[in-house]
């Protein structure tokens, strides 16, 4: 019946997509047909239950050497509005998030000049201060490379030495787009696709869990996507250390790409890449509608369209904002329960690993 | 593997007309992503030519003074209220001109139901737009306007319509139609016309050779059944004569207004836009609404039923009262059209499309 059979077929029988099949899918028209058939690829392994936690973002700086052209967070040391947060200010940040139920503090910053790696350490043993609860997901694959070659360590020391000061997992972050022609283009100081996959490799051969992001809606293609998709499933393959993949939008505001004329993504695309996401990485259990980028219409419907996490809680988001995402800052636990409930679904307060929090 | 309910999606995907238990059924049991389906199979096979239309237009709100208080507006006030105006004939004109000059085509004049403002002000109104702006269609006044007005002069909806007409009126917007069940009604807009009010404004103007639309507000507390309601009763007013050319589905807005309460969430409105879509086979246009859906939603909706994208609205002044206050400019809503896949193309009211040169 639709030019997508092939496509229903290799799904219901759990046959793996090739590139191919992504490609013909992102060409495709027929959006919701893609989105019905994320949907069951995500209930097969996911049931009905979405995932949400309470966390809050921490951005310990923003100055960072790389100049990326999509980033409207990073100032130069010195610039006006550049910051560095002391131990005291993440100390009671951390504090205010434990006071409001948190059980994550997601922390990533800049790739500041010269802060040494004890800096680091001491920001992870300041939260972990607060509560040992609270589960640490810090530091890109970019700011550990950065950490390395800033105090001559190997990443495998650098991973040892942030364990041991209570880092728990990874974010995603980072990863951008791998093809490099785009990739130069975009963030030329930025190390590359094949570095960030290097260092997530260790991570994950370190035991350390992380989640993989992309982010699109710039000058990449369906080719260069695709192209990501499948480093990152390869990766998986041999790993199986990623958590969560998070489909990112490019957010245009205050930054050299919309000087280059480039728009804010439309939400069919949205919808879109996060469905067949879902189709593609068949060896990644959770799909992440990231709120924050995706604002909160698209992001509840991307849970009909084969997402099964939306994050959580954040309070206080800054990259995404400075470059004029217009959702709120944070989200209450109400309106992520109802967002989740009005699509349908049944939302579960997740910990950092996806184990039930049951609150009393 | 089952896309439950397979049997009735299948006919339905056949074809069957549907009654209001299967509208209700999918309604509660039917993914979002299967009722987007179905919607879009019905929206290629009325418009095959993969065209999406808007139209250039601009709300102007001849007064905010209202009798009505619905309970769930945001922009009525109160006669004598330090804020209430009713706009003069100078005010009128020069937004109209603005219209006109930006390649507007659509003239949306609503307002509250003014207790001073009879049939005469009116045509005075519509008249003087004509003579200055003729090529300017007047799409305006809701089916309450009408009534209010036809009242306050101590007419006929009939003859009111029939003096409007003949000053200049083109066509009637299907604001005020809320939700067309009388039990709502009570709730939130106790004062305003009932939806049998509504229907006979809407099949009168009709017979008048007046084109009109159709909305719906929903996201105020009514139930799955008022929402399928309202749908059947549109589509049976329609075949009882009546000249809808587009259904217009839209979230109520809480900000500001008695009622409070929180939006409808994105899912809630592709679903009922989907129905629409499904339900009003004999209604040839499902606008999206980016006014109360942001730009993002609304392009998606293109795939969930819709093949009109509104008007771009020069002013808007109702749901901006209530705190919701997304912005369009022509270009943008072009590129947001074009990036679904789509053509993009400014029509008329009457969906003709304007040439441009």
């Amino acid at each position: 019946m639709s030019s997508l059979s092939s496509i229903r077929e290799k799904i219901q029988g759990g046959e793996r997509l090739n590139d191919a099949d992504a490609l013909r899918l992102f060409a495709s028209r027929n959006l919701a047909e893609i989105g019905e058939l994320a949907a069951v690829a995500n209930e097969h392994r996911n049931g009905r239950r979405v995932f949400f936690n309470v966390n809050r973002h921490i951005n310990y700086t923003n100055i960072c050497v790389n100049r990326c052209r999509f980033c409207a967070f990073r100032r130069d040391e010195g610039e006006q509005g550049s910051y560095l947060l002391g131990m005291a200010e993440i100390r009671s940040l951390a504090e205010e998030a434990w006071r409001l139920g948190a059980t994550e503090i997601h922390m990533v910053g800049g790739l500041h000049p010269s802060l040494p790696f004890e800096a680091y350490q001491e920001m992870l043993r300041t939260v972990k201060s607060v509560s040992p609860r609270l589960h640490l997901k810090a530091f890109t694959a970019v700011e550990i490379d950065h950490m390395a070659s800033v105090s001559g360590l190997s990443p495998q020391e650098v991973f040892q030495g942030l364990r041991d000061a209570g880092l728990d997992s990874m974010p995603g972050g980072g990863a951008e787009i791998f093809a490099p022609s785009v990739r130069t283009h975009l963030c030329g100081d930025k190390i590359t696709g094949r570095r960030w996959l290097e260092i997530m490799e260790i991570a994950h051969g370190y035991g350390l869990r992380s989640n993989a992001t992309m982010l699109y809606g710039h000058r990449e293609s369906h080719a260069d996507r695709v192209d990501h998709l499948s480093r990152l499933r390869d990766l998986q393959d041999r790993t199986g250390g990623f958590q969560a993949f998070v489909a990112l939008p490019f957010q245009p505001g205050n930054t050299s790409l919309k000087r280059e004329g480039i728009r804010e993504t439309g939400g069919v695309d949205d919808l879109k890449t996060i469905a067949i996401a879902r189709l593609y990485l068949d060896n990644f259990t959770h799909i992440k509608a990231y709120w924050v980028m995706l604002g909160e219409r698209i992001a509840q419907v991307a849970l009909t369209f084969g997402a099964n996490d939306l994050d959580g809680t954040v309070v206080e988001e800054k990259i995404g904002h400075e470059a004029g995402a217009n959702s709120p800052r944070g989200m209450g636990r109400d309106s992520i329960l109802r967002l989740i409930r009005t699509a349908g679904r049944e939302p579960v307060e997740r910990d950092s690993f996806y184990n039930e929090v049951r609150r009393p | 593997m089952n896309l439950s309910p397979r049997s009735d999606v299948d006919q339905i995907e056949a074809g069957r007309p549907l009654t209001r238990k299967d509208a209700l059924f999918l309604f509660q049991n039917a993914e979002l992503t299967t009722l987007g389906r179905l919607a879009d199979g019905i929206r290629r096979r009325l418009h095959p030519e993969d065209l999406v239309t808007f139209v250039v237009d601009r709300n102007v709100n001849y007064t905010n003074v209202c009798v009505s208080r619905c309970r769930f507006c945001a922009f009525y006030r109160d006669q004598g209220a330090p804020d209430a105006y009713v706009l003069t004939m100078e005010e009128i004109l020069r937004k109209v001109g603005e219209l006109a000059d930006q390649g507007g085509t659509q003239l949306l004049m609503q307002g509250g139901l003014h207790p001073g403002l009879g049939i005469e002000y009116f045509e005075d109104l519509f008249s003087e737009i004509k003579v200055h702006y003729p090529g300017i269609h007047i799409h305006s006044l809701s089916p309450a306007e009408v009534r209010h007005i036809a009242d306050v002069s101590g007419i006929t909806v009939a003859g009111a319509l029939r003096r409007l007409h003949r000053a200049g009126l083109d066509s009637l917007p299907g604001g005020g139609a809320e939700i067309l069940v009388d039990r709502m009604r009570n709730e939130i807009s106790p004062r305003k016309i009932g939806w049998k009010g509504w229907s006979e404004v809407m099949l009168e103007a009709a017979r008048q050779g007046l084109r009109t639309t159709a909305t719906m507000m929903f996201g105020c507390g009514e139930r799955p059944e008022d929402i399928v309601e309202h749908l059947f009763r549109v589509r049976e007013i329609q075949n009882d004569g009546g000249s809808f050319t587009a259904f217009i589905p839209w979230s109520y807005q809480p900000g500001n207004t008695e009622l409070g309460g929180t939006a409808a969430t994105g899912v809630e409105y592709l679903k009922i836009l989907a129905l629409s879509r499904m339900v009003l086979d004999n209604i040839t246009n499902i606008q999206a609404s980016w006014v109360t859906q942001g730009a993002k939603l609304a392009q998606a909706a293109l795939f969930f039923g819709a093949n009109d994208m509104g008007g771009t609205m020069l002013e808007e002044n109702v749901v901006a009262a209530a705190g919701c206050t997304f912005r369009m400019s022509r270009k943008e809503m072009v590129e947001i059209i074009e990036a679904a896949g789509f053509c993009a193309a400014q029509r008329t009211t009457a969906y003709n499309l304007v040439e441009h040169q």
